[in-house]
């Protein structure tokens, strides 16, 4: 079983960028969903560029989440919608590895692009050096959390017609660790004071502890809700 | 006990209990309200707002206490597949966000004179607030999902996954350097609150206790009652439909 199973792994993953590439623009849309949102907030709250830098990191962290969350809410659905879920379910590979092999094409697609736009959108946001860096690596780091999270509240409420809403109250309370570690870090890359690297090193944690818990909870309930 | 985990059995037995319960309860918290207002002193610092205390520290334990039966129930819901877990799960997230939304308001209402300020970010405020919205949550998903087994289900798995919450909440205030105090009940070396504060506290924590298991026995009672009610409404719907064809009304129990 073990023998072929990256195959497998490997032309699912092949299928999800190539699905996300031709139906429906995820990753591009993902991105000019990020723009806007980077663009809106120096509306909302003025264009002085000092509060802008100092608020930037934040700015692009949170636009980053909605942006991860927002396009996540098809992860599984459309699967389900078609019936591939159950190929997909009596493939020889174990669901949990399914799970998180869409998890990484979903990042590729959009959250990759994201980090890739950070820094340019940053300094829209009249950014730091030091600060671009920070964000563009807590980004890096922060983001496939975001994903697998993410993809939890997806396997819940992929059978549910509109669940995209119900999905961001499930998941975005938990994404509350992420955020602040996330944010604390960044902040920390252009502070002389503030120490980089314990809240970077706990963003790491973060990570791939719930790359580790998200496949087996998403499954177990892509496996419950479709008994 | 096992016996008791049929919902028919079970609803006799909350039936045959519920009016001594609900009598208990009252006489608890009335004499905890009693010694709270009229016999509890006064705190040297902090004056008349220390009652606010006996109400505020209670419903802390029991939001977390109720997040913590849900837990169990939604491990009997995976693992036993007992319907009267999927009741239990249902029935305890209103009441846990309540005791949360009280701990919350009077928190709010106790930091004002205290603290300066109606609210602060700190890890203990934010902790609970994410309790809060993990409540309201699974509520959410509780009313979105019509089938009950299947709600039951993903409420659990939601459970389970928002369930590392809670030792970061009875933990934050020693891991971080938080404006809420530290806890001086339950400590390692004995609580470093005053007798004739802690037992009028400790009283009031048994009535809310008690309050939780009234309220928690009543809505798993409705939550039987209503999906027996459900059931019937579709059999019912389903004779209408073809009166040629027999119904079997033993088809098995929820």
């Amino acid at each position: 079983m073990s023998s072929n199973l990256s195959p497998v792994l490997m032309s699912l993953f092949i299928r999800e960028v190539r699905l996300a590439r031709r139906i429906g623009g995820g990753g591009a849309m993902g991105l000019v969903f990020f723009l806007i949102l980077v663009s809106i907030t120096p509306f909302a709250i003025g264009p002085d560029l000092n509060l802008l830098a100092r608020i930037g990191p934040s700015i692009l962290w949170i636009a980053a989440l909605l942006a991860t969350l927002l396009g996540l809410d098809r992860l599984f659905q459309a699967d389900q919608e078609d019936g591939s879920l159950d190929l997909l379910r009596m493939s020889q590979a174990p669901l949990e590895l399914i799970v998180l092999t869409k998890c990484l094409a979903h990042w590729t697609v959009t959250g990759l692009p994201l980090i890739i736009a950070a820094p340019i959108f940053g300094l829209m946001l009249a950014l730091e050096p030091e600060a671009l860096t920070g964000v563009t690596l807590t980004l890096l780091v922060g983001t496939p959390a975001l994903t697998c999270l993410g993809a939890m509240g997806a396997a819940l409420t992929a059978s549910i017609r509109r669940g995209g809403l119900l999905m961001a109250i499930l998941v975005l309370p938990l994404c509350v660790p992420v955020l602040i570690f996330g944010i604390s870090a960044a902040a920390a890359a252009s502070d002389a004071v503030a120490s980089f690297t314990s809240p970077f090193l706990m963003l790491c944690a973060l990570t791939l502890l719930s790359l580790l818990a998200a496949p087996f909870a998403a499954a177990a309930a892509l496996r419950a809700l479709s008994d | 006990m096992w016996t008791y985990a049929n919902p028919t059995h079970f609803t006799a037995l909350v039936n045959r209990l519920l009016p001594w319960a609900w009598g208990l309860t009252l006489a608890v918290l009335a004499l905890g309200l009693y010694l709270t207002f009229f016999i509890a002193p006064a705190d040297y610092q902090q004056g008349e707002t220390v009652r606010i205390m006996y109400i505020h520290v209670p419903a802390a334990w029991l939001s977390m206490m109720c997040y913590s039966a849900m837990t169990l129930s939604a491990l009997g819901t995976l693992v036993w597949r007992h319907p009267l877990a999927d009741a239990a799960q249902k029935a305890a997230a209103p009441i846990g966000a309540g005791f949360t939304f009280i701990c919350l308001v009077t928190g709010s209402l106790w930091g004002k004179p205290m603290w300066g300020t109606w609210w602060v970010w700190d890890a203990r405020l934010t902790s609970v607030l994410v309790l809060f919205l993990i409540y309201l949550g699974l509520i959410a998903l509780w009313q979105t999902i019509e089938e009950p087994t299947r709600a039951a289900k993903a409420a659990a798995i939601m459970t389970l996954i928002g369930a590392v919450n809670i030792p970061i909440i009875k933990f934050s205030v020693d891991w971080w350097n938080t404006l809420h105090q530290p806890a001086s009940v339950f400590r390692m070396g004995g609580p470093t609150i005053h007798p004739s504060m802690l037992w009028p506290l400790l009283i009031m924590a048994l009535g809310a206790s008690l309050l939780f298991v009234c309220l928690h026995a009543m809505a798993i009672r409705n939550e039987i009652l209503r999906r027996r009610i459900h059931r019937l409404t579709l059999l019912a719907a389903h004779a209408s439909d073809r009166p040629a064809n027999s119904f079997h009304l033993s088809d098995g129990e929820g």
